[in-house]
C-alpha cells in the first residue's frame, strides 16, 4: 500500500519536473533570444560589421533569383577585373537558413524585409543552441546538469559577441550545428541506434555547410573513439556511433561545393580514415574473441600481430610518403596555424593581419567567460566520477578547445559551449550534494527521507527536476552510470536503511556550511548574470557601421560609413570601381553597390598587395596602378579627428608588409624610423608621401589649425600638401571616410608632376619609382 | 617451430569455422552480404588502379556506396545479433526499418553525388 502510494506520487513528481523542465527551456530559449536585443534597442536594426553584409548580399540574390542561380552566380562587382564564383567558394549553411526563413515566413503572409530577417536569424539559433546544450548535457550528466548548462549558454558573453541581433554571420548558425551533431554523436553512443546515427551524418552536413570549423567535428570524435579503443570501452555502439557517420558524413560533405574533393583528398580529413580503418579492426578482434575460447584467441593473436605489423607498417609508409609529397603537408594554412600558432606570423601576413587571429590575451579570457573559467576544473572533476563514454567525451572537447582558443581568439567561440556544459555539470552536482544534505539533516523532513533517502528532493528547481527524471528513468534500461550508482544507492537503502542511515549521516556535510555554500554558489551565479547583461549591453552589441560616444555635452552618433556609402551610390556611375582597403570591400558592394577591387574572402594575395603597394607607394606610382585596375574612386577611412581607432592609418603597416610580400620594392623599414611607427615630423620621408598618408591628411590642417591627430595623439609631420592626381570628391562629417577621384591623364599636369615630385620627395622615394618597372600593372 | 605453427593454425581455423558454423542463418545471410560488398569495393578499387580515377566523384560514390553498405550491413548485425546484450529490448524490425532509412538516405546522396 504504501509502496503504490510512493510510485504514485514518484508518477505526479515526475510529470511535474517534466512540464517544469519544459517550462524553463521556454524561458531560456526566450532569454538567450531577448539578451542579445542591446542592439536593436540601443542602436537600430541594421546589420554589422564587415562579413555580416557579404551574408546580406548573397541573401538578397538568393530571396531574389532562387536557389539554382545562387549556385550559379559569379559575382562580377567584387575583386574586379577577376570577379568570384560565390556559389562555389561560400559556406551557404547561414544564407539558405536565412532564406528558407524568409520564405516560410513570406509565404504564410508574414511579409518581412530580407533585413529584418538576417539581423534576427542569430538571437533565433542562439536559443536553439541553448537548446541543443541541454539536449546534450542531459545525455552526459541528466537533466539538471542540462538546464544549468543551456542556462549558462544561453548568456555566455563570448558566445553573445558572435550572435547578437544584426550580427549577421556564420558562427551565428554553426555553434548550434556543432553542439547539435555532438548531442546526436553522444545519444548515439548511448542508445546505438542507427537512426540517431542518420541524423547525426545529416547534423554534419549542416554543420559542413555552415561553417568552416566543420574540421574540428571530424577530428574531435575520432579523437574520442581512439581514446574509447585506448582505454578499453569499445563497444557495438561505438561502431554504430562512428562508422556510418565517417561514410555518410565523407559523403555529405563533398556534396557542399566549396568542400568538394576536399573531404577527402585535404590532412584535415585524414585522421578520421585512419579511425575509421582502427576501429574496424577493432571490431573485428572484438567478434573473434567473442566467438573463440580463450586459448585459441591467443594463439589467434600471436598469429595475426606478426602479420599485421607488417601490412600495418607499410599502409602507413605509403601514406606518409603521399601526405608527404605535398608541399604544405596537405593542409590549408589556417589549419597550420592552430597546429603551429607562429606559422601565420611567419609566412601569411594576411591572416595574422586579422585581429580575430590572434592569439587572445588573460583578460579576454575573464572577458568573454567570467566565472566559468573557474568552475570548469570543477565540472571536469565531475565527469570523472563515474567516467562513462559521454563524459570522457566532454572532457576531450574542454581540453581540444582550450588549446585551439588559446591560438586564436576567435575560437574561444568554440571553447564556450564546452565551458558551459561543464559549469553546468559543475554547479549542478554541487547543487545536488549541499541540497541534500539540508534536507537530510531539516527535522521536519527526516521521516521523508527516510522514505526515499536515496532520492534527491530540493529546495531548488535545478535538482528538483533531477530527482524527478531519476525517478522516471528508473525503469528503461539505458541509464548512464551515475544514475545507476544512486539507484543503487536506494536499494541499498531499502534493505538495511539503518546501517546506511549512519552511512550517510557521515556523508552529510554540516547544515551550516551547505547552506553558506549554496548562498555563494547563488552569489557566483548573479555575478556571472550581471557581467553577462553587462556584456551585452554595454560591450559586444556595438555595430561597428553606426558608432556612439559620450561626451560631457552628451551622446555623439557618427554615422559616417553609411553618409560615405550613400553618397558613393547616389553621385558614382553604376560601372564605376572603388578602390579601398580590403575590409571595406565588403561593405561597399552591400551598401554602396559599386565594384570593388579587394574584399574581406581574401583568396587573392597578389590582387590585395597589389592594392597594398598602391596605398604605400608615392602618388605617381599609386595613380599608375590604380588607373591600370580601372579604378575611378579611392576611399579611406581617417579617424584622426574623431579619435577612431582602426583607421587605415593604424592598419597602414598590414598593407606594407602584405604589398612587400609580393612586391619586395615596398619594404617595411622604410616606414619606420627606428623601428617606430609614427606619423608626426620624426616620421621617414617615404612614409610622409605615401598615398595612404596623403589622402589621409590631406587638408587636415584646415580643420584646427594645428592637425593635431587624436588617435595617434601627435601634430602630423607634413601639413601643407597638394594632390597632384587625385582629387577630393567627398569627405562625411566627421572626417571618418574619406573619397577621391583619380584624375584623368593629362600630359601638361604629369610634366608638372614630376617637377613637384623632384622637390618633395627625398632620394629613397625617387629611388623607388625607379624600380616601379618591375610593377606588373602598368 | 613451424609445424606447431601450422598446428596451431589449423585448430585455429577448426574452431573458427566450428563457431561459426552455430551463427543463425539471418546472421550468415547478412555476413554473405558484407562480403559481397566489400568485394565489389575492392574491385572497384583495383580498376581505379588500372584504369585511373578520373570522374572522381563516380569512383568516390562507386566506393563509398560500396562501403557504407558494408558498414551499414555490419550495424544492422550486430543489433539483430541475439547474443548481443546491448541490443536485448530493441526488436529487429525496429533495427531493419532504422537500416533501410539509414541506407535510403546514403543512396540519395550517392545518387547526387554520382553527376
Amino acid at each position: 500500500m504504501a509502496a503504490s502510494e510512493d510510485s504514485n506520487q514518484s508518477k505526479i513528481r515526475t510529470a511535474f519536473g517534466g512540464v517544469l523542465a519544459f517550462f524553463i527551456l521556454v524561458l531560456i530559449g526566450v532569454l538567450a533570444f531577448s539578451i542579445r536585443l542591446f542592439s536593436v534597442i540601443k542602436y537600430e536594426s541594421v546589420i554589422h560589421e564587415f562579413d555580416p553584409y557579404f551574408n546580406y548580399r548573397v541573401t538578397q540574390f538568393l530571396t531574389k533569383n532562387g536557389i539554382y542561380d545562387f549556385w550559379n552566380w559569379f559575382d562580377d562587382r567584387t575583386w574586379y577585373p577577376l570577379g568570384r564564383v560565390i556559389g562555389g567558394t561560400v559556406y551557404p549553411g547561414l544564407t539558405l537558413t536565412a532564406g528558407s526563413i524568409w520564405w516560410i515566413l513570406n509565404s504564410l503572409n508574414i511579409p518581412l524585409s530580407v533585413e529584418t530577417v538576417c539581423v534576427f536569424t542569430a538571437p533565433i539559433f542562439s536559443a536553439n543552441a541553448a537548446w541543443a546544450t541541454y539536449l546534450l548535457t542531459k545525455e552526459v550528466k541528466g537533466t539538471g546538469a542540462g538546464l544549468t548548462a543551456a542556462a549558462l549558454l544561453a548568456m555566455v558573453p563570448s558566445y553573445i559577441s558572435r550572435s547578437v541581433a544584426g550580427s549577421y554571420d556564420n558562427e551565428a548558425v554553426a555553434i548550434f550545428a556543432l553542439i547539435f551533431t555532438f548531442y546526436l554523436y553522444i545519444k548515439t553512443l548511448n542508445t546505438g541506434s542507427l537512426f540517431y546515427a542518420t541524423l547525426n551524418a545529416i547534423a554534419y552536413f549542416y554543420m559542413v555547410c555552415s561553417w568552416g570549423g566543420y574540421t574540428f567535428i571530424i577530428n574531435l570524435i575520432p579523437m574520442h573513439v581512439l581514446l574509447c579503443i585506448v582505454t578499453g570501452r569499445y563497444s557495438s555502439r561505438l561502431y554504430i556511433a562512428y562508422a556510418p557517420l565517417v561514410v555518410l558524413g565523407t559523403l555529405l560533405a563533398a556534396l557542399v561545393p566549396v568542400v568538394g574533393f576536399n573531404a577527402v583528398m585535404t590532412s584535415e580529413h585524414f585522421a578520421s580514415f585512419l579511425v575509421f580503418i582502427i576501429i574496424h579492426v577493432v571490431a573485428l578482434v572484438y567478434y573473434i574473441k567473442g566467438i573463440l575460447s580463450p586459448k585459441m584467441f591467443k594463439v589467434a593473436v600471436t598469429l595475426v600481430v606478426s602479420v599485421g605489423l607488417v601490412v600495418c607498417c607499410a599502409v602507413v609508409a605509403v601514406l606518409i610518403a603521399l601526405v608527404a609529397s605535398s608541399p604544405t603537408k596537405g593542409w590549408s594554412g589556417r589549419s597550420l596555424s592552430l597546429l603551429d600558432p607562429t606559422y601565420a606570423s611567419k609566412y601569411i601576413p594576411i591572416i595574422a593581419s586579422v585581429s580575430e587571429h590572434q592569439p587572445p590575451t588573460w583578460p579576454s579570457y575573464f572577458m568573454d567567460i567570467n566565472v566559468l573559467a573557474f568552475l570548469v576544473p570543477a565540472g571536469i572533476v565531475a565527469c570523472f566520477l563515474p567516467l562513462s563514454d559521454a563524459s570522457s567525451f566532454v572532457v576531450l572537447y574542454i581540453v581540444t578547445s582550450v588549446y585551439f582558443s588559446g591560438v586564436m581568439v576567435r575560437l574561444m567561440l568554440v571553447l564556450a559551449p564546452a565551458a558551459c556544459i561543464l559549469s553546468g555539470i559543475a554547479l549542478s552536482e554541487a547543487f545536488d550534494v549541499l541540497t541534500r544534505s539540508i534536507k537530510f539533516q531539516l527535522p521536519g523532513l527526516a521521516e521523508n527521507s527516510q522514505i526515499d533517502a536515496g532520492d534527491t528532493t530540493s529546495s531548488s528547481v535545478v535538482t528538483q527536476d533531477d530527482a524527478a527524471k531519476t525517478n522516471k528513468n528508473e525503469d528503461t534500461l539505458k541509464e548512464r552510470p551515475s544514475r545507476k550508482n544512486r539507484k543503487k544507492e536506494k536499494e541499498h537503502v531499502e534493505k538495511t536503511s539503518i546501517k546506511s542511515q549512519i552511512k550517510k549521516r557521515l556523508l552529510v556535510l554540516p547544515l551550516e556550511a551547505s547552506v553558506a555554500a549554496i548562498f555563494l554558489l547563488v552569489l557566483l551565479g548573479a555575478f556571472y548574470v550581471v557581467h553577462c547583461v553587462w556584456a551585452a549591453a554595454e560591450a559586444y552589441s556595438a555595430p561597428s557601421i553606426v558608432l556612439t560616444s559620450h561626451s560631457h555635452d552628451g551622446l555623439h552618433v557618427f554615422d559616417d560609413f553609411r553618409e560615405a556609402y550613400a553618397w558613393l551610390r547616389h553621385n558614382t556611375e553604376v560601372d564605376d570601381k572603388v578602390a579601398s582597403w580590403w575590409d571595406y570591400g565588403y561593405q561597399t558592394t552591400a551598401m554602396a553597390n559599386r565594384t570593388v577591387i579587394v574584399d574581406n574572402n581574401t583568396w587573392n594575395n597578389t590582387h590585395i598587395a597589389t592594392v597594398g603597394t598602391a596605398m604605400s607607394s608615392p602618388e605617381k606610382a599609386a595613380w599608375e596602378i590604380f588607373n591600370s585596375l580601372d579604378v575611378k574612386y579611392v576611399l579611406v577611412v581617417f579617424g584622426g579627428l574623431v579619435g577612431y581607432p582602426s583607421d587605415d592609418i593604424n592598419k597602414f603597416l598590414w598593407m606594407v608588409r602584405i604589398g612587400g610580400g609580393v612586391f619586395p620594392h615596398i619594404r617595411e623599414p622604410d616606414y619606420l624610423r627606428d623601428g617606430q611607427y609614427r606619423v608626426d615630423s620624426q616620421a621617414t620621408p617615404t612614409m610622409l608621401n605615401c598615398l595612404m598618408y596623403k589622402l589621409s591628411y590631406f587638408r587636415f590642417v584646415e580643420t584646427d589649425g594645428k592637425a593635431f591627430d587624436r588617435v595617434r595623439r601627435t601634430e602630423i609631420g607634413k601639413k601643407h600638401f597638394k594632390l597632384t592626381h587625385f582629387e577630393e570628391v567627398f569627405t562625411t562629417h566627421h572626417w571618418m571616410v574619406r573619397i577621391y577621384k583619380l584624375k584623368p591623364p593629362k600630359n601638361r599636369i604629369r610634366v608638372k608632376t614630376k617637377k613637384s615630385k623632384s622637390k618633395a620627395s627625398s632620394t629613397t622615394s625617387s629611388k623607388r619609382s625607379g624600380k616601379r618597372k618591375k610593377n606588373p600593372w602598368q | 617451430m613451424a609445424r606447431s605453427t601450422t598446428k596451431d593454425a589449423q585448430a585455429l581455423f577448426h574452431s573458427l569455422r566450428s563457431a561459426y558454423s552455430a551463427t543463425p542463418t539471418n546472421l550468415k545471410i547478412i555476413d554473405l552480404y558484407v562480403i559481397f560488398a566489400v568485394l565489389t569495393a575492392i574491385i572497384q578499387v583495383g580498376y581505379m588502379a588500372i584504369v585511373g580515377s578520373f570522374p572522381f566523384n563516380s569512383f568516390l560514390s562507386g566506393v563509398l556506396s560500396c562501403v557504407g553498405t558494408a558498414v551499414l550491413a555490419v550495424c544492422l548485425r550486430i543489433q539483430v545479433n541475439k547474443e548481443n546484450k546491448e541490443f536485448k529490448d530493441l526488436p529487429p524490425e525496429r533495427a531493419f526499418a532504422d537500416f533501410v532509412l539509414c541506407n535510403l538516405v546514403l543512396h540519395l546522396v550517392i545518387m547526387n553525388f554520382l553527376g
